[in-house]
């Protein structure tokens, strides 16, 4: 216990001493570790919503409002018969227009229209994503000459290509952020290491005493992972401090207008974990980071 | 072992009349080489008794220093084995030298003490390091102190302190675990005639306890008056050893002589006993 006591004022007082450094190894640990607490968020986020759109991926065929009974029967038929195709289902206008104010905020905008505009249509799932391509080209073929199988057919809509593009921007942008988390951890690693090394340099005095008076190796260790310890625990703690601030008055008012961010709640983990995750992280790098440089720099 | 001890000591008998305990150093055939070629020590042989006090002399390059240096395993024997109290602490493991050096005080010219502490913080300081409780660091701090006449003083800085009583604070701060074997690099290196009288007087109290005390100087006057065992190194080689040498035969400078009344050496010879039991075993 006396020599907890010992280490953490040695710590401490090395800590003072080497104000500037500690502050920027501190201020690098906070950047990093914002930077982290954003993006874990938004790549769940984006994870979730990519997964949603490839599990609802579909085919919708667009009917023109004058198709006769008979001609939609005969086409619900005609599509169940295209290969690979799992489920047709028929959406009339009015149960269109029904999902649409179920899946609106604002009803408003359903109750000021005058006419039903959305058209009647046909749902078509294939048994696998990656058949839908296939399916479409069957109900009509892509390029300008291409003929639908039937004429009642006003448009085919499908999200197979919103999709793909929606997983190639979140994709670069993935990379892009990771790479940028990845090279602020090392800088934070290395001026954690840096602010070790300089504590190691003002203290030498100390360590050659200690080593003349039999201090064991860990003995003389501990203060300065302890000290490394503290610049990465002072740095998390703030950096989670100023992200449970953005959280509650940046995040949580637009959640209520957005349900994209209000999603990831259900879905992702939430604040506490994050907090955890990000805690340990800081914690961690900044062990690392004067563990490497001890190891290095500190001969006893 | 004992009985090589005892034919040991009959080998050395003219150089060691009292070396009646085993040797707490014993150095066989010792070689160091530096990186580069340079040999520092050239196959010395060496055996201090428990309780002596001796002199280590010789000009600046000898390897003086590199010899105290490789008792307290800060360096390695190229060849040869350094014994301290019967053991090859050149085949000590990285993990016991810690262990070695609680058992050795050191003692240097430049004091070696930490500027921001004050006297008493950098004496508890070494007791601190080798995981002493606080009842242990109270009660030999002050007496440490005391016993180097620095008991008034516990809360100045090093700064506020003249070179001799910043010498005294690193003598006590080698001595506060009570060491049974206290090396000192040039202590006097740095200071002046009087001030040096009053750190070989020190020293020579701490000796007289029963801890062994070995000096590195090369300060003549001091060794030819306090008629104690020199040993001295020319060029890595062990060139004279005596058991109350001087570099002269009598001293007569007023130097001499305050030195010789206050030490109680007299001119007519160390024949002091230092009859005191053995202080724990080493190690």
């Amino acid at each position: 216990m006396g020599r907890l006591i010992f280490f953490f004022q040695e710590a401490l007082r090395a800590l003072r001493r080497n104000g500037a450094p500690t502050l920027a190894a501190i201020v690098t640990t906070v950047v990093t570790v914002i930077l982290l607490g954003v993006l874990i968020p938004i790549f769940q986020t984006t994870q979730a919503k990519s997964n949603e759109v490839r599990s609802e991926l579909n085919i919708q065929v667009g009917l023109y409002d004058d198709a006769t009974k008979p001609e939609v029967n005969n086409l619900q038929g005609d599509l169940e018969g295209i290969p690979h195709v799992s489920e047709v289902t028929y959406i009339s206008k009015d149960e269109a227009l029904a999902t649409l104010r179920s899946e609106l905020k604002d009803k408003t905008i359903v109750e000021q229209l005058h006419s039903n505009p959305l058209p009647a249509s046909f749902e078509v799932k294939a048994d696998d994503a990656a058949n839908l391509p296939g399916v479409r080209e069957a109900i009509m073929p892509n390029g300008p000459g291409g003929q639908a199988i039937s004429p009642i057919i006003s448009n085919i809509f499908d999200r197979t290509q919103a999709s793909g593009k929606i997983e190639q921007v979140t994709g670069a942008l993935k990379i892009v952020l990771s790479v940028i988390t990845v090279l602020l951890v090392l800088a934070s690693l290395m001026l954690v290491g840096n602010t070790i090394r300089l504590s190691i340099y003002t203290r030498r005095r100390e360590v050659e005493v200690m080593r003349l008076v039999g201090a064991t190796r860990w003995f003389i260790r501990w203060p300065f992972m302890i000290e490394g310890v503290v610049v990465g625990f002072a740095g998390g703690l703030v950096a989670i401090l100023i992200l449970w601030l953005g959280k509650i008055t940046i995040v949580d008012p637009l959640s209520d207008s957005f349900s994209f961010l209000a999603a990831q709640n259900s879905t992702t983990l939430g604040f506490p974990a994050l907090v955890a995750i990000l805690f340990a992280a800081s914690v961690l790098v900044s062990t690392i980071g004067s563990g490497v440089t001890l190891r290095r720099f500190l001969k006893v | 072992m004992a009985r090589l001890r005892k034919n040991k000591q009959q080998d050395d008998e003219p150089r060691r009349p009292r070396g009646r305990r085993a040797p707490i150093i014993e150095l066989n055939e010792v070689t160091k080489v530096y990186p580069g070629g340079h040999m520092a020590l050239d196959r010395v042989n060496l055996a201090i008794g428990r309780g002596e006090f001796v002199f280590l002399v010789g000009p600046t390059g000898c390897g003086k220093s590199t010899l105290i240096k490789m008792l307290i395993r800060e360096l390695a024997a190229t060849e040869g084995a350094v014994k301290i109290a019967g053991r090859d602490i050149g085949k000590l493991s990285e993990k016991k030298i810690p262990q070695l050096r609680r058992n050795i005080g050191t003692v240097f010219q430049d004091f070696k003490l930490l500027p921001n502490r004050t006297v008493y913080d950098n004496v508890a300081y070494a007791l601190q390091v080798i995981g002493a409780s606080r009842a242990e660091i109270r009660e030999q701090v002050p007496a440490t102190l005391r016993l180097v006449g620095l008991s008034t003083k516990l809360n100045n800085y090093p700064d506020q302190l003249s070179g001799g009583e910043q010498q005294r604070v690193s003598v006590a701060r080698a001595f506060v675990n009570h060491p049974p074997l206290l090396l000192a690099d040039e202590p006097s290196g740095n200071l002046d005639p009087v001030t040096s009288i009053g750190i070989m007087q020190l020293l020579y109290r701490i000796n007289k306890t029963g801890t062994t005390v070995v000096v590195v100087t090369h300060d003549r006057e001091m060794v030819d008056n306090m008629r104690r065992r020199v040993v001295e190194l020319y060029e890595g080689r062990v060139v004279r050893d005596e058991v109350s040498g001087g570099y002269t035969e009598e001293s007569t400078t007023e130097f001499g002589l305050r030195m010789q009344a206050e030490m109680g050496v007299g001119p007519d010879g160390g024949t002091q006993t230092n009859g005191h039991a053995d202080q724990g075993s080493l190690l």
